[in-house]
């Protein structure tokens, strides 16, 4: 390797800038695929049980509504055209926007429409908009929380492996994992708001620009508790990572050439268990953003997982649609910026 | 790791102790003081004041269908749109029987009706104002009414105006080329302060018509169609600050609200608030700790606060067990063999194990009662009945059932299939509770579950999917969509409304008491109505095509800290949240 010639770097900004443009186009073409696939099931898997469009139709109308109002409702939300139109009439509505009966007047939807909820006739876009940051806010505070203990406890259970240490911090790790969100989070809730008054506000969601006190104390039990079952999650990785990294020969080899132990742990160790944590990171924050469905619901978050979850039940269509859609791109997003990282983290991507 | 295991456990027993001891508490103050004992929300006003001030915190773990008046059909919705709007007539704000009588609202008196029932006349009070202090006609009510007929913008609302208004082909205000929007011809305004409607078919109980959301005034002039929703203008004594669906209400005084024009509301609290997709279990612990005054929903408590109601008398002396106009039944259908049968049909009548199908939905304090007939006690002219006993300790009478089925053709027994909905896991402990019973006597039942967003629509109300799939039995449920024998009988008896999809009445097609349906409607006198229901009642339950087993109750938690609370029979079983305070 000292003789050897050093091998050259491609043109570092030109690759990124295809691999740019080449996860672009593969995350339209994922979207569009979603999209079908969404599509297929709502309209296609009640038609194998006989299903017709005005039995679809009779999802949306009250529970004693005759034929005429069924009919009527199948007309305005366009059921009863055939499924190719009504889809290519969604994705026209997407590109370019689209018009909407409301009785005394159209309206027009600008692009992006996802359309309009069928069952309370609101634009789903701004919808979307509005969950949104409630998700963002919830993945981003528990991620940094994950991360910080997760991968902590991970290193230093590996590092004083065996003792009473590495012990505790993997009895917490296996609770976390064993114990499912909904028990945790009304645990807390009955501990820390009704038992102790700690949190008044939890479960009582207002946005950061109204009152931002609020905001925080009805944040810290929901990002504590989601953060505790994925931190045992990273725990138990990075200390998996480290234990076997402690072990490689390039590690002995930084430690006969005199390094610090703190160099060759953090720079030379971690860095190199570091990959695996950040490829199931990316995953799991995208999966997130799409919506954390079991935290929002126990702690009444109105986020995309909340949002979600009411849409299936209601067969809304529109709304499932618009918050897989934007499940789907921030997926397709987080893998993309892990990507990118890959390459900072570790230089043999880059040489790829 | 093996040691790690004991550590967990420990940390998790301390975990669950403590959780205990929060449970245990039950909150701070939200359950301590009030003047309420076990069941006083039935019968009289607990914690009577007449203070006002301070914010009403309401909650609701899902959300509006609308809070249109012209296109909203949850029980719930009816009881809070009594804030912000007022209809012709309403049910009395008062506990007890006598909050199932009707009082008037705008109008002055009932409705006076012509001589064939065909045409019914109120006049209104004067005086009434929306919030921005403009007059209420009769004209707007006539207008909101035309609204509610267009379902193709409003479909979630009911439809008794279309089925029964003479409409000559009118269809909606939008579509209305004539002045003002107002060309519907079966409701007339002969002055701002008279309306008329003219029915195609006689009906005597069109009070209750005039009671329902779609006759709240809505000014043509403020009407946005679908998107009125996001600023209902309002008649009652709260206004609307704000709505967001899935999110939040806001409702404040409306400081052009006349008390002396309506005798029938309070305005107590400065603000009403509700908190909406609030986690079910989450809104009965604030409920317990007194953050919260009711749940909107009024369904009753989840089965963790029911649990604990039960058995701590600190909790129970705040709770009612509140009748509703709601039966679970299991629906036999005529269409599937042997179930053509009338003695296969009392075969399960008398088989059943009402008693275990009770405990599957919570008992009988947080379930209900064991039912005997359609009818239940609740409802005005109820006739106490059981023509098919079901044994000691309501386990079935499988004696009698044997000699039905003996009867019916098959000794031996036959297979069948029940319905019930997956997610509904009470609903399918009493499916399972059905199928037990029927084994006694040989008759193997297989359950089959459907998704409960399109069990009506696409499964077990639709009777083309029920004949095809065989589904001899259907776990239902049915809420009277107001107090009386028309409000709870016609879509569950009448052969007639029976349509393609969305049926909660697959049996009963029995033209004897079709007739004594159509006779009910059109008796105005409402004691000779009452026993044409019970006659009804008794007719159905000899044709045996429906298996009633629950008369629903719902165990709902009343903190101390919410002041004029009761429950009203006429709204359903739900507390009458315009009445109540906070001071």
């Amino acid at each position: 390797m000292a003789g050897g010639r050093r091998a050259r770097r491609p043109p570092w900004p030109g690759t990124v800038v295809t691999f740019l443009i080449r996860r672009l186009i593969a995350a339209i073409a994922l979207l569009v695929i979603v999209s079908m696939v969404t599509f297929a099931i709502f309209f296609l898997v009640p038609r194998l049980t006989g299903a017709t469009t005005a039995d679809l139709a009779s999802r949306y109308v009250g529970k004693s509504a005759g034929p005429q109002a069924i009919h009527e409702v199948e007309v305005r939300l366009g059921l009863n055209k055939p499924l190719a139109i009504q889809y290519w009439d969604f994705v026209k509505g997407i590109v370019v926007g689209s018009h909407y009966d409301f009785g005394p007047s159209k309206v027009y939807c600008g692009p992006p429409c996802f359309g309009y909820s069928f069952i309370n006739q609101t634009p789903v876009w701004p919808d979307l908009l509005d969950r949104a940051p409630v998700t963002l806010w919830l993945a981003a505070g528990a991620a940094i929380i994950w991360l910080l203990f997760g991968v902590s406890a991970g290193v230093v259970s590996a590092l004083k492996r065996g003792t009473a240490v590495d012990r505790l911090s993997m009895g917490l790790a296996l609770a976390g994992v064993s114990l499912p969100i909904f028990f945790t989070g009304l645990l807390s809730l009955a501990i820390f708001r009704d038992k102790l008054g700690w949190f008044p506000d939890a479960g009582t969601y207002v946005g950061f620009t109204q009152n931002p006190i609020q905001w925080a104390s009805a944040m810290v039990l929901p990002w504590v508790t989601l953060a505790f079952l994925q931190a045992a999650l990273y725990a138990r990785l990075t200390r998996a990572g480290m234990l076997e990294t402690m072990g490689e020969d390039y590690i002995r080899t930084a430690r006969a050439k005199g390094l610090p132990e703190r160099t060759v742990i953090v720079r030379h160790a971690l860095r190199a268990t570091l990959t695996p944590v950040l490829t199931i990171f990316g995953l799991d924050l995208g999966m997130l953003l799409g919506g954390a469905v079991l935290t929002e619901s126990t702690f009444s978050l109105p986020g995309l997982g909340k949002f979600a979850i009411e849409s299936i039940n209601n067969n809304d269509l529109p709304r499932v649609l618009g918050v897989v859609m934007l499940g789907a791109f921030f997926i397709v997003l987080a893998n993309l910026i892990v990507d990118i990282l890959y390459a900072v983290i570790d230089p043999r991507v880059r040489l790829s | 790791m093996r040691r790690s295991i004991p550590l967990v456990a420990t940390g998790l027993a301390a975990t669950l102790a403590l959780a205990a001891c929060g449970g245990g508490s039950g909150g701070s103050s939200g359950n301590s003081g009030g003047d309420g004992s076990f069941n006083a929300g039935l019968t009289r006003v607990v914690n009577p004041s007449t203070k006002t001030g301070g914010t009403l915190h309401l909650a609701n773990a899902g959300d509006w269908d609308n809070v249109d008046p012209a296109d909203t059909y949850y029980a719930f919705s009816w009881n809070f749109a009594r804030f912000y709007g007022r209809t012709l007539m309403m049910f009395k704000p008062s506990p007890g029987k006598s909050g199932l009588e009707l009082t008037p609202d705008l109008a002055q008196g009932p409705g006076q009706h012509s001589a064939d029932l065909k045409t019914w006349t109120y006049k209104l009070k004067p005086g009434v104002k929306y919030e921005d202090g403009t007059p209420v006609k009769a004209q707007d009510i006539k207008y909101d009414i035309e609204r509610s007929l267009d379902k193709k913008t409003f479909p979630n609302g009911p439809t008794y105006f279309n089925d029964y208004l003479d409409l000559q082909g009118y269809t909606s205000p939008y579509n209305d080329k004539t002045p003002g929007k107002l060309g519907l011809k079966a409701v007339e305004t002969p002055d701002d302060s008279t309306i008329v409607f003219h029915l195609k078919k006689p009906f005597g109980a069109f009070d209750y018509f005039a009671m329902l959301p779609s006759t709240m005034p809505v000014p043509p002039a403020k009407d946005t169609g679908a998107n009125y929703k996001q600023h209902v203008v309002a008649t009652g004594p709260y206004k609307f600050e704000s709505y967001t669906p899935g999110k939040s209400i806001a409702l404040v005084r409306n400081t052009n609200w006349d008390p002396s024009t309506d005798p029938n509301r309070k305005q107590l609290p400065d603000r009403v608030e509700v908190q909406l997709g609030i986690n079910a279990d989450d809104v009965d612990n604030r409920l317990i700790n007194g953050s919260l005054q009711s749940d909107v929903q009024s369904t009753g408590v989840q089965a963790a606060a029911a649990g604990r109601i039960q058995t701590q008398p600190r909790l129970k002396q705040n709770a009612d067990a509140a009748p509703t106009a709601r039966l679970w039944y299991v629906a036999i259908s005529g269409d599937v063999a042997p179930f053509d049968n009338v003695h296969c049909r009392r075969a399960v009548e008398y088989v059943a194990d009402k008693q275990a199908m009770q405990t599957a939905f919570g008992g009988p304090l947080s379930g209900g009662d064991i039912a005997t007939h359609l009818i239940m006690p609740v409802l005005p002219g109820s006739k106490d009945m059981n023509p098919y006993p079901s044994g000691p300790g309501n386990h079935g009478d499988i004696a009698k059932a044997k000699q039905e089925l003996a009867a019916c053709g098959k000794p031996n027994g036959f297979k069948t299939v029940i319905s019930a909905r997956t997610e509904r896991t009470k609903e399918v402990n009493a499916a399972l509770a059905m199928q037990q019973s029927l084994a006694k006597i040989g008759v193997q039942v297989e359950i089959k579950k459907y998704p409960q967003g399109d069990y009506f629509k696409l499964y077990a109300g639709k009777p083309e999917y029920v004949k095809k799939n065989g589904l001899g039995l259907m776990m239902m449920a049915w809420a009277a969509d107001w107090p009386e024998g028309f409000g709870y009988l016609s879509q569950i008896v009448d052969s007639r409304v029976i349509r393609d999809a969305g049926n909660t009445n697959l049996g009963v097609k029995d033209p004897e008491v079709d007739k004594t349906l159509d006779k009910a409607v059109v008796t105005a006198d409402e004691t000779a109505r009452n026993d044409l229901w019970a006659q009804i009642d008794a007719k159905v339950m000899d044709d045996a095509y429906i298996v009633p087993f629950l008369n629903v109750k719902g165990l709902m938690y009343r903190p101390p800290s919410a002041k004029n609370t009761y429950i009203n029979q006429g709204l359903n079983g739900e507390y009458d949240f315009v009445q109540m305070g906070v001071k």
